[in-house]
């Protein structure tokens, strides 16, 4: 009855494009507008905490390797800590605008998480592929929340961290156990799924 | 009549109008990539060929669920941020 590893991938992703519309809808209209009702403005940080939440299930059922389940943890505890912190500064109780760095750590250790824990390099084959790509686009999307941090009004960086999550849900949604990637595939990754 | 004036008049009226406009279009547009998606793709959605497929592979299109999020934006969130648009573009004039 456990989900194979694809559906997990896609049922996160389906969490990571409504958090990235969401956060482009912000960043379209303003965060003004944007938190003139109480149940938005705690929607995407809602979500990301849930997200957070959800990844634990993930962390304790797909247990193929130690190093699996120390990056599904890492990833629950950050997107948990990343989603609190975007809750608190909603509601209030934190006014720093440098708490926004929770959500770069959440990138960072997310994007370190993805490399270290696929230990294939065979970048031939679908899910390795993806796991290394989703790991550097993380890095190098990190720049956005800290930007964020550093120019909270600027739209520019605003409508890249959103885009980022949308980025990070389409390559979610093209994991699949053992397919190609572009084309070709090994012998070595096994017989493809569809 | 200074056209400078009206210029500035016009300006947060068309911003808003071009924030309207993406607004609206954002949800339809998800939701149109999924579709297309699935007509690339066919057989990823299952459930048109359920012989033989398991639960998960029935529940979870991949496809379906990007319309599916698209449909929620477009329904759920849009409608009261174009009303809260109005509210602000009005709020300042």
């Amino acid at each position: 009855m456990q989900p194979a590893s694809e559906h997990v991938h896609w049922l996160f992703a389906t969490g990571f494009l409504l958090l990235g519309l969401c956060l482009l809808g912000e960043a379209v209209v303003g965060t003004e507008v944007w938190r003139r009702r109480a149940w938005r403005a705690y929607l995407w940080p809602g979500l990301a905490f849930a997200l957070g939440v959800l990844l634990w299930p993930v962390m304790t059922f797909y247990t193929n390797s130690a190093i699996h389940m120390l990056a599904h943890g890492a990833w629950a505890q950050v997107l948990m800590l990343a989603g609190a912190v975007e809750l608190a500064l909603v509601r209030g109780k934190l006014t720093s605008r440098w708490w926004r760095l929770g959500m770069t750590a959440g990138f960072v250790v997310s994007g370190g998480a993805f490399l270290v824990h696929e230990q294939n390099a065979w970048l031939f084959q679908r899910s390795a592929f993806l796991h290394h790509l989703l790991g550097w686009t993380l890095l190098v999307g990190a720049i956005f929340p800290l930007a964020r941090c550093l120019r909270p009004r600027s739209q520019a960086v605003a409508t890249g961290f959103a885009l980022t999550f949308v980025i990070i849900s389409v390559m979610l949604y093209c994991d699949r156990d053992v397919a190609p990637v572009f084309g070709h595939m090994s012998p070595l990754a096994g017989s493809p799924h569809r | 009549m200074n056209a400078e004036l009206v210029s500035e008049l016009e300006a947060p009226l068309q911003r808003t109008t071009a924030r309207t406009r993406i607004m609206s279009a954002i949800g339809p547009a998800t939701a149109l990539a999924g579709v297309i998606w699935a007509l690339v793709q066919p057989y990823r959605i299952t459930l048109l060929h359920p012989r033989g497929q398991g639960f998960w592979w029935l529940v979870v299109e991949a496809p379906l669920l990007v319309v599916a999020v698209g449909l929620f934006f477009h329904f759920v969130v849009v409608p009261g941020l174009l009303e809260d648009l109005e509210v602000e573009h009005a709020t300042r004039e």
